[in-house]
């Protein structure tokens, strides 16, 4: 049974339907994509997945437990976690809370008000070690804000880890990187993938044909094709959009 | 621009440097007020309002929840403590007990209905509780006074085992008012560098991830706000005993914006401090400025538009940013040197 799956998923916004009867599985310990062009459900897809959105019909479940119609804290506590394709930060602090407030220690104590943040030893060093996975370790007491986008990318990356996921959701993550910032967060994710199931949506063909093990591709809210990157970059549909063009260059 | 966890407190220590110069002022105020030719009673008044805005400021600075009806816990604390006195016995702690029970539960309640909003619809529902609560303390004439007030609401003495001590002199309840505050002060710096309060400044900065990290932002939105009624209900008793009466106009939307003024320029929104700052300022200008015209509060309020204008961190943003022109003699010790 896979990890993640999600079933006819339907859902409109008004008279516009963004989803159409989306079915997705993900398999424990693999890297799996999504991707397709811009408007073709993607992003909304990844909302109903992770609890943004509830769906208008259909089921998502994880580990065999429905959770479409729960709420995203809830989810997320299941340990379904996810990084945002707009930076969403905690920007007015530093890189270390960030990743402090996401650690489960952290969540364990939150109704505790008394204690100090800043001398627990035990939540520094988990986050500090989340840093050095990401390689921001270094930059722990830096103002997040002060980052550069590459490493604000990488610092989403370490705040959805710090959750300490049973599932990894990535939402564009090479958005707005160069082509260095890019190679090493394709460095991350290879880094990242033997303890970490992960589903990535990316524009980045080059990257998502490196990285993932299976591919779906949505388009006009519709899963069109999926199945291994190599497959794949021979399927019609792949190749009839524009987006084949990438996967062959 | 700065922010509060800009300023935030790496060490763990319970009192700190400013602490200490604080209970220092205070020890003082009595000595001090007379000596600039201001009174004893200012330094009550002072002492009340900066409870009452540290607790706002866990609301308003912490969690950017903008609440625009506060007031109404301030009276409600002071009617409270007054119907307590007239009605139950005339007792000190069962009437501070009765004043932050009475805005906690009033502020639970609020808070239960305020929690799943945000935005301008909170700040509206804030304002709507505030003048519901002004209005039954206007109409409920045989219970409130009306617009009267309670009236002669008595001083109790403060009792320690067999140890008591009058409060019927201004510089006793001033002392008691100067206690209760540093105790405020204490818990509430303890409370706002703990995992709790960092996540009401997480809800501020980002809503949205702080519920994709797994945090129920609805709960510690409501818990802030009772926590914040309960000190102005604290507030509000002190105001009784001050006064020696409870009074509709602590609930009206004059007063409730008042606090907001206050926080915004002492800099509620970037520093802990903030709302000590701002009250004191407040009431400094206004007995100082009011000295010298009748248009102070004119004049108070074109220095509260400069301040949101030119300066919106407020005086403890000038004065963070003043200490942070000064050269450093050394490199402050990194905390991430000493978890390595």
């Amino acid at each position: 049974m896979a990890l993640f799956e999600a079933r006819n998923i339907h859902k409109r916004f008004g008279s516009r339907v963004v989803l159409e009867n989306i079915s997705l599985s993900f398999e424990a310990g693999q890297v799996s994509g999504i991707m397709g062009p811009n408007g073709a459900g993607k992003s909304t897809c990844f909302h109903v997945l992770t609890g943004q959105h509830k769906p208008d019909r259909g089921e998502v479940t994880f580990d065999g437990q429905r959770i479409s119609g729960l709420p995203p804290q809830r989810i997320a506590r299941m340990g379904v976690s996810r990084s945002f394709q707009l930076m969403n930060l905690f920007d007015d602090t530093v890189v270390i809370e960030n990743v402090m407030l996401a650690l489960p220690a952290f969540r364990a104590r939150r109704l505790h008000a008394m204690a100090a943040v800043f001398s627990d030893r035990v939540l520094i060093d988990q986050a500090l070690a989340v840093l050095d996975q990401v390689g921001l370790a270094g930059r722990a007491w830096d103002a997040a804000a002060s980052l550069s986008y590459g490493d604000r990318r990488a610092l989403e990356i370490a705040v959805a880890l710090a959750a300490e996921p049973r599932i990894l959701f990535l939402d564009e993550p090479t958005s707005g990187l160069g082509i260095e910032a890019t190679r090493r967060l394709a460095q991350l994710v290879k880094r990242l993938r033997d303890r970490y199931t992960i589903v990535m949506i990316e524009h980045d063909m080059r990257f998502l044909f490196e990285l993932a093990d299976r591919i779906s591709v949505i388009h006009w809210g519709q899963v069109i094709a999926e199945g291994p990157p190599a497959q794949l970059a021979d399927n019609k549909w792949v190749r009839r959009s524009t987006l084949a063009e990438a996967t062959h260059a | 621009m700065i922010s509060l966890s800009d300023i935030p407190a790496r060490p763990a220590a319970w009192i700190t440097l400013p602490m200490v110069v604080l209970a220092t002022v205070l020890l003082a105020t009595p000595w001090l007020l007379p000596a600039v030719g201001l009174y004893q009673y200012l330094g009550i008044e002072i002492a009340i309002w900066i409870i009452f805005a540290l607790g706002f400021n866990l609301l308003f600075g912490y969690t950017g929840l903008h609440s625009f009806g506060h007031g109404a816990y301030l009276g409600i604390g002071a009617y409270a403590f007054g119907l307590f006195q007239h009605n139950v016995a005339v007792s000190l702690w069962g009437g501070l007990l009765a004043a932050v029970l009475t805005a906690g539960v009033a502020g639970a309640l609020v808070g239960a209905f305020l929690s799943h909003r945000r935005g301008i619809y909170y700040a509206l529902l804030t304002i709507g509780f505030g003048q519901i609560f002004w209005f039954l303390a206007m109409k409920l004439h045989r219970v409130t006074g009306g617009e009267d007030g309670l009236l002669g609401i008595p001083r109790p003495p403060l009792t320690l085992g067999s140890w008591q001590v009058a409060l019927t002199d201004n510089r006793a309840l001033f002392y008691f008012a100067a206690a209760l505050l540093l105790i405020v002060v204490v818990l509430g710096w303890r409370l706002a560098n703990s995992p709790f309060g960092r996540v009401l400044q997480a809800i501020r900065q980002n809503e949205t991830r702080a519920r994709f990290v797994g945090y129920e932002v609805w709960r510690f939105k409501w818990a802030v706000f009772t926590l914040s009624a309960i000190l102005a209900g604290l507030a509000g008793s002190l105001l009784a005993m001050a006064q020696q009466g409870a009074y509709p106009d602590v609930m009206s939307l004059h007063q409730s914006g008042l606090v907001v003024m206050m926080v915004l320029v002492g800099g509620g929104l970037v520093s802990f401090w903030g709302p000590v700052l701002g009250v004191v300022f407040y009431f400094v200008a206004r007995d100082v400025l009011g000295g010298l015209t009748e248009t102070w509060l004119l004049w108070y309020g074109l220095i509260f538009m400069a301040m949101v204008i030119l300066r919106p961190e407020g005086l403890a943003g000038m004065l963070h940013g003043l200490s942070r022109r000064r050269p450093r003699l050394q490199p402050a010790p990194a905390p991430a040197t000493e978890a390595a």
